[in-house]
């Protein structure tokens, strides 16, 4: 495999365990409802990256497996930190505000990976592999604003509330 | 002179007229019975009230009481005409149930007490919750029904005052989308078009809009040029045969929650035809390739089966759109209450964008509003925006606020959007809202699921206010009820849909001791102490006058420039559309006339949102994407909705309004014609879906989603199959005590909104459906422009053509 294998190798981990957060951080703050559906409908662009990937990985001898489902339910609940079944520590608001700046930190090294991504398609002239990066990327950036968003609108309230 | 029952034919009489002719003048009256128009003292000019179309009327007065009311001969909205609402409302306001003295509760207990103990308890919970938490412990919520006047006070004292973020009005439930679709598209809120477009247009396409239920009047206007010569061609979007679908060239009945796919096929259909004005999009739009790539994803046999609707109408309604040369869109809650609500709102200017069809007679796009004053609460910024349309993301609008409230910028809460409706009752839940102010408006009825939205409001630690004309499901819960005066007992003026702004005159005293909202807030204001920057008066008003004047001040400038208008003016002139200034004097009919919009970066109202992750475009990348403020062109994917029939649960839900009610029927059902001609909530199901379920027109079924249950009449429709409809005015004040909690149907719906517009959700849910009770046949009432109700002599009107 090389580098730009190694490079897939890693973002195909990174996008997975995105896709996994935000399936966690759905599941775990349903009350909040937005943060609820949203954050399902972002865990599938970071599922179909995860598909699109693995299609394309082979080309630079990366074997990139989407046999592994997500993990959803009840499992997922109690294995995510600060849950809201553990019970809360601090105000209430205070776990989701943990869990969005998860998600945002998690996605902008996705969103780092990417670039690297993009650079060496660019170097490679390997417009395959540029325009999976074009059509991924966004969403990414995307997924990293509305964590950022929904943080800056939360927070004053939780801190301070 | 013809008298009519306006109950059995809710649109009256036809005056047909053709293309670019004025639309005739027909009176509406209705006077009490044994009441003429010779025993009438005095008419009072003012606007309807009880829909979002903001018709001209008067409220004839006789001994100090309302006896009636008749239509504007002169307005420009209605030319005379008045709906069945504003026909026979006005009666409930002399109701024996009006709240007339604040109550309070003691011991669990509402107990009747005077203006200063019911003051004295909500200024001093205020003061304590700003001294231990600060101002975000306050919530305000408010309605469409207040006055312009009330709303710039509100605001006032909430963002300056208080200096909260949570304030907004129950236009989040209605109208919120249409404000974000316009921002999204326009760079601001203001609608383009003006009814007079109907006058002219020769395709008229609305987009779950049914206006013959919701804007009786306008539907008058569509069947006026319906029946005259050279017609338009109606295009129709609704999962419902409503009469409007029965007067369509086109009707496509998509499945529910499918809106984005639907437009994405109108729009890559037109696309492929080369049906568009390039040289317009090129001079005045950004973002059109971007659609163009997206819109390649959806062609008409794909979205034929996301959609359910059959391939051949997708074509043949974008070949109506494409062959349009005056094309006027309107677009209401069967998009706006949807899933992808502002996706698929933003696809219809984008229709009219890539047609070049903006700012010239017949060419309007109208996202309307449903409650009547919502424009004001926008413009006022009571809901989630600044007054005066000012961004909350730039800081130069903030201090241009500052500097008219004599406050610090800091004082004014932007360091996030205005917190929206639903996320105030997320903090109440949660108990970091601790003061919620209520006025106008029912949530324990309004709001989706409703079981939760009960036990937020129930709540021991949340201090409850509720500012009402009734008692109502909300009232019941409050800490403290104080009684409002209603339309017709106060002074202020209000705008409608198309910016048309009217001057709504006091005709009668309110009863008891009543006060209009404007007076309880300066009252709350002066009670609190709130000063400027200089220790004057943070609310320098103290009237409806007044307050107009400070509030023309804050639009100066601003595209609702009201700065050319004054009481005076407007008395003289009946409506006029804004922006009235210096340079439009008579007001301005159409906005973006030779594609000139106000989206430039430092005057925009918003900078936009994901319209997928609701997340608000930051200032910079705004800037690179419309540097010289052009419209914007948003595309968005179709995404399946959150929630989908499955076995257990195998109906979509839709609910949505009736022409004989309003909001929570708190006035309607208080005028005996309206009451009686709806008195109880159905379930609209196809022929073919009551079969399956062996059910009968007049059958009690129960319909039961994940959140609760609803009983309700069967009614077999024209509706598509699979696909179940209930009214959503019916909740619980006129049911005897004890009375089983299964009328309203938001205990069904969703809790579940747009994240661009914060929109709730309430046409996107599922349900069962089961047999309670054999029923006796048909039911005759509220069938406008279906059976026919059975004829009332009570409702017999007068229409008078000229």
């Amino acid at each position: 495999m090389n580098g730009i294998g190694l490079a897939l190798r890693g973002l195909h981990h990174g996008e997975r365990a995105l896709a996994q957060d935000l399936l966690r951080v759905s599941e775990r703050h349903t009350g909040d409802h937005e943060i609820h559906h949203v954050a399902r409908d972002l865990s599938a662009w970071s599922q179909r990256h995860v598909r699109e990937l693995a299609e394309i990985g082979g080309r630079y001898g990366a074997r990139l497996g989407t046999a592994h489902p997500l993990e959803t339910g009840l499992g997922a609940k109690l294995r995510g930190k600060g849950g809201e079944l553990v019970g809360h520590r601090g105000p209430p608001g205070m776990p989701l505000l943990h869990d969005l700046r998860h998600v945002h930190v998690q996605a902008a090294g996705v969103s780092l990976d990417w670039e690297m991504i993009a650079q060496a398609a660019r170097g490679n002239r390997d417009t395959a592999l540029l325009r999976l990066v074009e059509r991924c990327h966004p969403d990414t950036l995307r997924q990293m604003r509305w964590a950022n968003a929904h943080l800056k609108q939360l927070s004053a309230q939780v801190l301070h509330g | 002179m013809a008298r009519i029952d306006r109950i059995a034919e809710p649109w009256g009489t036809r005056t047909p007229y053709g293309p670019g002719e004025d639309w005739p003048v027909r009176v509406d009256t209705f006077l009490e019975e044994g009441i003429t128009p010779r025993d009438v003292d005095r008419w009072v000019p003012t606007a309807s009230i009880l829909h979002s179309n903001g018709d001209g009327m008067d409220i004839a007065v006789k001994d100090g009481r309302m006896v009636g009311v008749r239509g504007a001969a002169g307005d420009r909205i209605n030319r005379g005409r008045l709906d069945p609402k504003d026909l026979y409302a006005w009666q409930a306001g002399a109701s024996p149930d009006r709240l007339t003295r604040p109550l309070v509760r003691r011991n669990g207990t509402l107990v009747e007490t005077d203006w200063d103990t019911a003051m004295d308890a909500v200024v001093r919970r205020s003061r304590e919750l700003l001294d231990e938490q600060g101002s975000g412990a306050f919530g305000f919520y408010t309605s469409g029904q207040l006055f312009l006047e009330e709303y710039y006070t509100l605001t006032t004292i909430a963002r300056a005052g208080i200096g909260t973020s949570h304030l907004d009005g129950n236009t989040r439930l209605c109208t919120a989308t249409a404000a974000a679709a316009l921002k999204e598209s326009f760079g601001c809120d203001g609608q383009p078009g003006t009814y007079a477009d109907i006058d002219h247009a020769d395709v008229i396409a609305l987009f779950g809009h049914n206006v013959a239920a919701t804007q009786t009047v306008l539907w008058m206007r569509m069947l006026d040029r319906l029946a005259g010569p050279d017609p338009p061609r109606v295009i129709c979007v609704d999962p419902r045969s409503t009469p409007v679908a029965r007067m369509a060239a086109v009707h496509l009945a998509p499945r529910p929650g499918t809106n984005v796919a639907l437009m994405n096929g109108l729009l890559h259909e037109i696309i492929s035809a080369g049906r568009i004005d390039r040289d317009y999009v090129d001079a005045h739009a950004v973002g059109y390739e971007e659609l163009e790539r997206r819109v390649r994803e959806y062609p008409p046999g794909r979205v034929a089966e996301i959609c359910d609707v059959p391939e051949e109408l997708i074509r043949r309604a974008a070949g109506l759109l494409g062959g349009a040369e005056r094309l006027v869109s309107t677009v209401l809650q069967g998009f706006y209450q949807s899933h992808q609500a502002t996706a698929a709102a933003v696809q219809v200017n984008n229709l009219h964008l890539i047609r070049g069809m903006l700012g010239s007679p017949g060419c309007g796009v109208l996202q309307m509003n449903g409650q009547p004053t919502a424009q004001n609460t926008r413009e006022c910024g009571a809901d989630g925006d600044l007054p005066g349309f000012r961004n909350w993301a730039n800081d130069d609008h903030v201090a241009d606020l500052a500097r008219i409230w004599n406050v610090e910028p800091e004082r004014i809460p932007h360091h996030a959007p205005p917190t929206h409706a639903m996320q105030i009752f997320r903090f109440a839940e949660q108990g970091s809202v601790r003061l919620l102010w209520i006025s106008g408006t029912n949530p324990a009825v309004s709001m989706p699921d409703l079981a939760r939205i009960r036990s937020v409001l129930a709540q021991e630690r949340l201090f409850l206010v509720v500012q009402d004309i009734f008692p109502t499901e909300t009232t019941e819960l409050a800490d403290v009820v104080l009684p409002a005066a209603a339309w017709g007992e106060k002074t202020g003026t209000f705008t409608n849909t198309d910016r048309t702004v009217h001057l709504s005159e006091k005709a009668v005293e309110p009863p008891g001791e009543a006060r209009p909202d404007l007076e309880i807030f300066l009252d709350y204001a002066g009670r609190m102490g709130f000063t400027g920057r200089d220790g004057t008066p943070l609310v320098g008003w103290t009237g409806p006058e007044s307050a107009f004047r400070a509030w023309q001040e804050c639009s100066r400038g601003r595209p609702c420039d009201y700065t050319g208008l004054s009481y005076e003016r407007l008395r003289a002139a009946g409506g006029v559309q804004w922006p009235c200034d210096r340079d439009h004097p008579d007001g301005t009919e159409r906005l973006y006339s030779g594609g000139r919009f106000w989206a430039a970066p430092e005057y925009c109202e918003s900078f936009g949102r994901d319209l997928v992750t609701g997340a608000p475009v930051e200032e910079v990348e705004y800037r690179s994407l419309n540097p010289s403020g052009k419209a914007v062109i948003r595309s968005a994917g179709y995404l399946p909705p959150h929630e989908a029939p499955d076995e257990l649960r195998p109906f979509h839900l839709i609910t949505g309004r009736t022409v004989h009610h309003f909001h929570t029927r708190t006035k309607t059902a208080r005028a005996p014609q309206l009451r009686d001609a709806a008195p109880e909530v159905w379930v609209e199901m196809s022929a073919a879906d009551a079969e399956a379920h062996d059910m009968r027109e007049g059958d009690l079924a129960e319909v039961s989603s994940p959140r609760g249950v609803v009983h309700a009449t069967v009614r077999v429709t024209g509706i598509r199959s699979g696909v179940l409809f209930l009214p959503f005015h019916y909740g619980y004040w006129d049911l005897p005590e004890g009375a089983a909690r299964t009328r309203a149907a938001n205990e069904l719906t969703i809790t579940d909104w747009d994240p661009a517009s914060k929109q709730p959700l309430f046409k996107t849910g599922v349900a069962t459906l089961r047999l309670l009770e054999r029923g006796g046949g048909p039911s005759s009432a509220d069938r406008a422009g279906e059976a026919g109700p059975a004829r009332s002599r009570t409702a017999m009107a007068h229409e008078e053509p000229r």
